[in-house]
């Protein structure tokens, strides 16, 4: 079906992508075994879609669709909640700063108003 | 010993902070030294508040109510304050509070004294009285720590209090987690009732209903983050 190449082939470029971004560093190992399993997972899915159904009958789920979309869902609400805290870590490192700098400016006496 | 160190975050607060400033230093019997951190205000506050004489230490960026008074107990324990008092800096506190609070603080051998307006027969407007509530409901269910004013910026602390409360909050919620930190740290907590000053311009200036929910989620977090 077309719709199975075109997601292959998108999910070839995102395992890619994936690869490039470890060997640049800009991930870590963790992170990149993480997405590629993901990848390659939801790859044999889209090629195999028989996968999907035998995790569906495991699990007690209608449909192997219906098991993609349940197990996204669920996927998707854990990294936004790690997102906002990897957000307020970085605020928080922002405020540190904004400290550190206000603090040393007022050793160094800088911000005097000038008469 | 050193005096107590009177610690007024503020943010956009030109209309108010000179007269702040000056109804603490003619308060009579009050020997205090004052330190205004200006939260990255985009009006003349930072001009004006270091006009009436006091130490302002200015952020660069507004970092919130949080960050603000994380850098006043910075400074403070750099300095070797033994007592630090916050006190809002948009009129809503009488100065003349500060010296029975402080009093409060060495008499009770406390380490922390909160300023509870509701301990005050005066009422409160009733929205903010709402917000009180649910603050104080929100501050017991994640903390562990029942208030009569969870959301009190007229607080005294002393130097055990200083060196033992970590803040990571950055903005409003900072108030609900200084009481979690009380409870952590064991810390001997006495409330004694406030006389607030409730003016168009400071009710403007405090918490509102519609930013409760996002106070609720931070404080979520907060017991979840990992810095």
């Amino acid at each position: 079906m077309i719709i199975q190449i075109l997601l292959s082939i998108f999910l070839i470029f995102a395992i890619s992508r994936v690869v490039l971004q470890v060997k640049s560093a800009r991930i870590t190992w963790g992170s990149f075994l993480f997405w590629c399993g993901l990848f390659i997972f939801a790859l044999f899915g889209v090629l195999d879609p028989r996968i999907t159904t035998y995790v569906a009958n495991i699990l007690g789920i209608g449909r192997g669709a219906d098991v993609v979309i349940y197990i996204s869902i669920v996927l998707i609400f854990y990294m936004l909640f790690r997102l906002s805290i990897a957000i307020e870590d970085t605020r928080r490192e922002i405020s540190g700063l904004v400290r550190k700098i206000a603090l040393r400016d007022d050793k160094k006496g800088i911000h005097k108003t000038t008469k | 010993m050193k005096k107590p160190l009177i610690l007024i975050p503020a943010f956009n607060e030109a209309a108010k902070i000179s007269s702040v400033i000056k109804s603490i230093q003619q308060t009579q019997n009050l020997n205090v030294d004052i330190c205004v951190v200006d939260d990255g205000s985009t009006d003349q506050t930072y001009e004006i508040a270091e006009k009436s004489g006091v130490k302002v230490l200015r952020h660069i960026l507004n970092r919130g109510l949080g960050a603000a008074i994380a850098t006043g107990f910075e400074y403070a324990k750099n300095r070797n304050y033994g007592i630090v008092v916050t006190f809002d800096a948009d009129g809503q506190h009488l100065a003349s509070d500060i010296k029975r609070l402080i009093n409060s603080l060495v008499d009770n051998k406390a380490d922390v004294v909160i300023g509870s307006r509701l301990k005050n027969t005066m009422k409160m407007p009733i929205l903010r009285n709402l917000i009180n509530k649910l603050s104080n409901m929100a501050t017991y269910l994640l903390f562990g720590v029942w208030t009569t004013d969870s959301q009190s910026g007229l607080r005294v602390f002393n130097r055990k209090a200083l060196n033992l409360i970590k803040l990571r909050s950055e903005r409003m919620e900072v108030s609900s987690e200084i009481f979690k930190e009380i409870s952590r740290n064991k810390l001997k907590l006495v409330e004694e009732p406030i006389k607030p000053i409730y003016t168009k311009y400071s009710l403007n200036k405090g918490q509102k209903l519609s930013n409760a929910s996002n106070v609720f989620w931070k404080l979520i977090i907060n017991k979840f983050s990992s810095i």
